[in-house]
């Protein structure tokens, strides 16, 4: 390549950022030029994410220079990155929940798009030409809280390009989106390559960064280890510098399945319908399902997000009862327990750890210790009398904190304090705390980076082999593939049946994803794809 | 058919500031700020406004001193809830029984002073035609106003970039504050309309419903406004039929008593709150209505930093 090119359109020059108690960043150096992909790569906690919230001007830095085509530049606000043209679309979603997809395309862009009536036709069609141009299908006046995950990034990035950046940062884009959401969405990313614009991709999943970047950036500890063409490395070289040391083989199948086959079920489901809840737009209806599970066995449940795996979670842990007209047979070691509530499923030996970690999985607002009581005590001796043994408690908390190593400041810090994946971390860790003889787990491994999620796969094994049975239900194929025994997929409320995950290819999977062997959801997945 | 078309103007007069009250408390909550002094403010609008009517003579004046008196009450509102994020529940409460005492303090020397009441401003022509004519065009510049202020507040609302801005900081004041939008100055905005809307509210009562200052004179209208902003699932025209439909019920109670009717006037003053839980029990059954509609962040403090 010829060196006589213009400066990089970014220059990072010893960038170093401090919290009390932690360098998140120290002397970090970058270059980015446009049309480049570019991975920065790291575990979680390796301080990907504070620096880019520092290129995108919502932290500021404590040292270090950073260089836009050539010039140093100061970027004190989110409002002055986006002048300089460098666009974001966080983990967490900036979205409105009450507004429209068309109003909140609009609070990002410049006042004058909400001016008029017939400014706001122009936008609307600017957003129209913007989605059907790079494939990202998108109704303007749909209500944010009737959307699903990949709906909901769709917006972010329609409403990033709508600035016409030159810069697009993306944090994990693709921990939410399914195999087939990912794929579309890395080629949008390499289009607008194509077209110029330079993409700084957040990622800790190797097999993403070999498939779209060039060139990457290793961040561990918040130090650079290293810049390394993408094409020289392969994925077992990349995760030793990303985690400096080897990553054990991901496969945590046993050998052979055959040794649970002859096990009594744990978890039988039978016939199970439901009408979709009233009054949640977008809410799925569960079509005749029925599987079962055996103790010792893990069963992946695959799907496109609103497909109903929410409404088969709910349904499972019996957190909304059956109501007039839905049928079906549940049974927890050949005990029905279609009625039963949510708490005296747990006694009969369930646990849950729901998809949202705030809200579901925990209370913000409540220490550890608290939050690990709040499902712990039907099982684990937390009460007596009716009384909090608060030491019990806060013992119990700690052993989870430490066993999965979550960071945090203490057992007395607020869920809400911890980042996404220590939170995740602590919520498993409850779980499975409680030696559950039936464990329902959605999307484990949300946010988590490779090391964190090897090591709640090698725990959810761990407590398969102890007699439980898992159902994991997950966005995520390739983890589903590589944990569990046996694996459906789930498309428009029905459930295929079961495979034997040493069996059926990835291909299969995601296709039954896609609904393709039912005749009547191929159209609909269609529709909803395109 | 006259006795209709005066029955009918008292539900007119009952109404007006019911509507304004909950106007400026809807505006308010859509920005996320809940405040329950809505009472207190009411009382000070009513005796700001009087005052300045006896002293100046003036109709304007009294108008004009009855928004500020009120917008003066919101803002220890703002600086207490929102710049120092006291709870606004209880910064609310207090906020009432404050404006109470104060308005009371404020009005020793004015009660048992005389006004005449507001002029009533006849439209052209329109005045003329029967019956209609007395009814809808023949009134005070405040019912005129309480009129035009529901279609003034939709627009603004759904309509207008600063309204959209608005909402979106009552849906979530993190995400607002994370794309660059002062959420602590627009929550202060809307308190201070609402404060000043409460206090046109007052003016009404103390300048032409019954011009006169007596202490407590608002009688609980402040409560029933904020009632009306849940019945009207924030929004400003269902605000409007609220209002009327509340004011109606009011006055039936009036009109009951003095046809002997036998309904305790206990049950009648029970109906709006009555009719409110109703509501409120009627849209809890649509999720979607009420995420659409409601504003998330309500009666939530902010912090800038964290």
């Amino acid at each position: 390549m010829p060196d006589n090119r213009p400066p990089p359109l970014l220059s990072l020059r010893g960038m170093t950022k401090t919290f009390p108690g932690a360098v998140a960043n120290r002397e970090v150096d970058l270059d980015l030029r446009g049309g480049e992909i570019h991975a920065l790569l790291g575990e979680n906690g390796a301080g990907k994410s504070t620096l880019v919230k520092m290129i995108y001007g919502v932290l500021k830095a404590d040292a270090g220079r950073i260089m836009w085509r050539g010039e140093e530049v100061d970027i004190r606000d989110p409002a002055a990155a986006r002048k300089l043209g460098i666009a974001m679309v966080f983990q967490h979603f900036s979205l409105f929940d009450s507004l429209s997809v068309l109003e909140n395309i609009a609070l990002g862009l410049a006042p004058a798009a909400w001016a008029g009536r017939g400014r706001r036709n122009e936008l609307r069609s600017r957003i129209h030409a913007v989605s059907a141009r790079y494939g990202l299908p998108l109704h303007a006046d749909r209500h944010m809280h009737t959307l699903s995950v990949g709906e909901r990034q769709r917006i972010e990035i329609v409403r990033c390009l709508l600035q016409a950046p030159k810069l697009l940062i993306m944090d994990e884009p693709t921990s939410v989106l399914t195999p087939q959401e990912t794929s579309r969405l890395f080629e949008t990313l390499k289009q607008l390559a194509a077209e110029g614009l330079a993409i700084l991709y957040i990622s800790h999943k190797l097999d993403e960064i070999a498939a779209l970047c060039r060139r990457a950036t290793i961040l561990r500890g918040g130090r650079v280890v290293d810049c390394v063409q993408v094409a020289d490395q392969n994925a077992r070289s990349l995760a030793a510098r990303m985690m400096g040391e080897e990553l054990p083989d991901a496969d945590l199948r046993p050998p052979a399945a055959a040794a649970t086959a002859d096990r009594p079920a744990r978890l039988e489901v039978a016939g199970l319908s439901r009408a979709p809840a009233a009054g949640v737009a977008g809410g799925v209806a569960l079509k005749d399902i029925s599987f079962a599970v055996r103790g010792g066995e893990i069963v992946g449940i695959a799907g496109v997000a609103g497909n109903g795996q929410d409404e088969l979670l709910s349904a499972l842990c019996g957190e909304s009862p059956p109501k007039p007209g839905d049928t079906g047979c549940m049974a927890i070691d050949g005990q029905a327990c279609a009625l039963a509530g949510a708490r005296r499923r747990r006694r009969m030996g369930l646990a849950v750890v729901p998809a949202e970690r705030l809200g579901r999985g925990a209370v913000a607002g409540m220490s550890l210790a608290e939050n690990a009581l709040l499902t712990a005590f039907e099982r684990l001796p937390l009460m007596s009398h009716g009384f909090i043994r608060a030491r019990a408690c806060r013992r119990f908390a700690a052993a989870v904190v430490a066993r999965f190593k979550v960071k945090s400041r203490g057992v007395d810090a607020p869920a809400a304090s911890l980042s996404g994946g220590n939170l995740q971390k602590f919520i498993v860790g409850r779980e499975l705390g409680q030696s559950p003889g039936l464990l329902v787990v959605a999307q484990p491994t949300w946010g988590l980076d490779a090391g964190a999620a090897q090591a709640i796969g090698v725990a959810l094994r761990d407590l398969a082999e102890r007699g439980a049975a898992i159902v994991v239900i997950s966005q995520d194929l390739d983890e589903l593939m590589s944990l569990c025994d046996r694996i459906a997929a789930i498309c428009a409320g029905r459930l295929s049946p079961l495979f034997d995950t040493r069996a059926v290819s990835v291909e299969r999977v995601g296709l039954l994803m896609a609904g393709a062997d039912a005749g009547d959801n191929a159209n609909r997945a269609a529709r909803d794809a395109g | 058919m006259d006795l209709l078309i005066a029955a009918m103007l008292t539900i007119i007069t009952a109404a007006t500031p019911l509507l304004y009250a909950a106007l400026g408390e809807l505006v308010a909550e859509k920005s996320g700020v809940l405040n329950l002094g809505v009472e207190g403010m009411i009382l000070l609008g009513a005796v700001c406004g009087f005052a300045a009517v006896t002293f100046t003579g003036n109709a304007a004046a009294g108008i004009a001193a009855g928004a500020l008196g009120g917008a003066a009450l919101s803002s220890v509102f703002a600086l207490l809830a929102l710049g120092l994020q006291a709870s606004q529940v209880a910064t609310g409460l207090a906020l009432t029984i404050f404006g109470t005492g104060l308005s009371a303090l404020l009005g020793q020397d004015l009660v048992g002073a005389a006004y005449d009441g507001l002029p009533k401003l006849a439209v052209p022509l329109l005045s003329e035609i029967p019956l209609a004519g007395a009814l809808l065009f023949h009134h005070d510049i405040l019912v005129y106003g309480s009129l035009a202020l529901p279609a003034a507040v939709a627009w603004f609302l759904t309509r207008t970039r600063a309204g959209l801005v608005l909402r979106a900081v009552g849906d979530s004041h993190e995400v607002a504050h994370a794309m660059g939008y002062p959420v602590i100055r627009i929550r202060c905005l809307a308190t201070l309309f609402g404060g000043a809307c409460a206090g046109l509210a007052g003016a009404y009562l103390s300048l032409a419903y019954s011009p006169l200052w007596i202490e407590n004179m608002s009688a609980g209208r402040g409560w029933i406004a904020l009632a009306l902003v849940v019945f009207a699932t924030w929004r400003p025209w269902r605000a409007l039929a609220g209002a009327y439909l509340f004011g109606g019920i009011t006055i039936a109670q009036l009109h009951a008593q003095a046809l002997g009717v036998a309904i305790p006037s206990q049950i009648m003053s029970m109906l709006p709150y009555l009719a409110t839980i109703a509501v409120l029990v009627l849209i809890s059954r649509d999720k979607s209505k009420i995420k659409r509609n409601a504003p998330a962040c309500i009666g939530r403090a902010f912090h800038p930093s964290s």
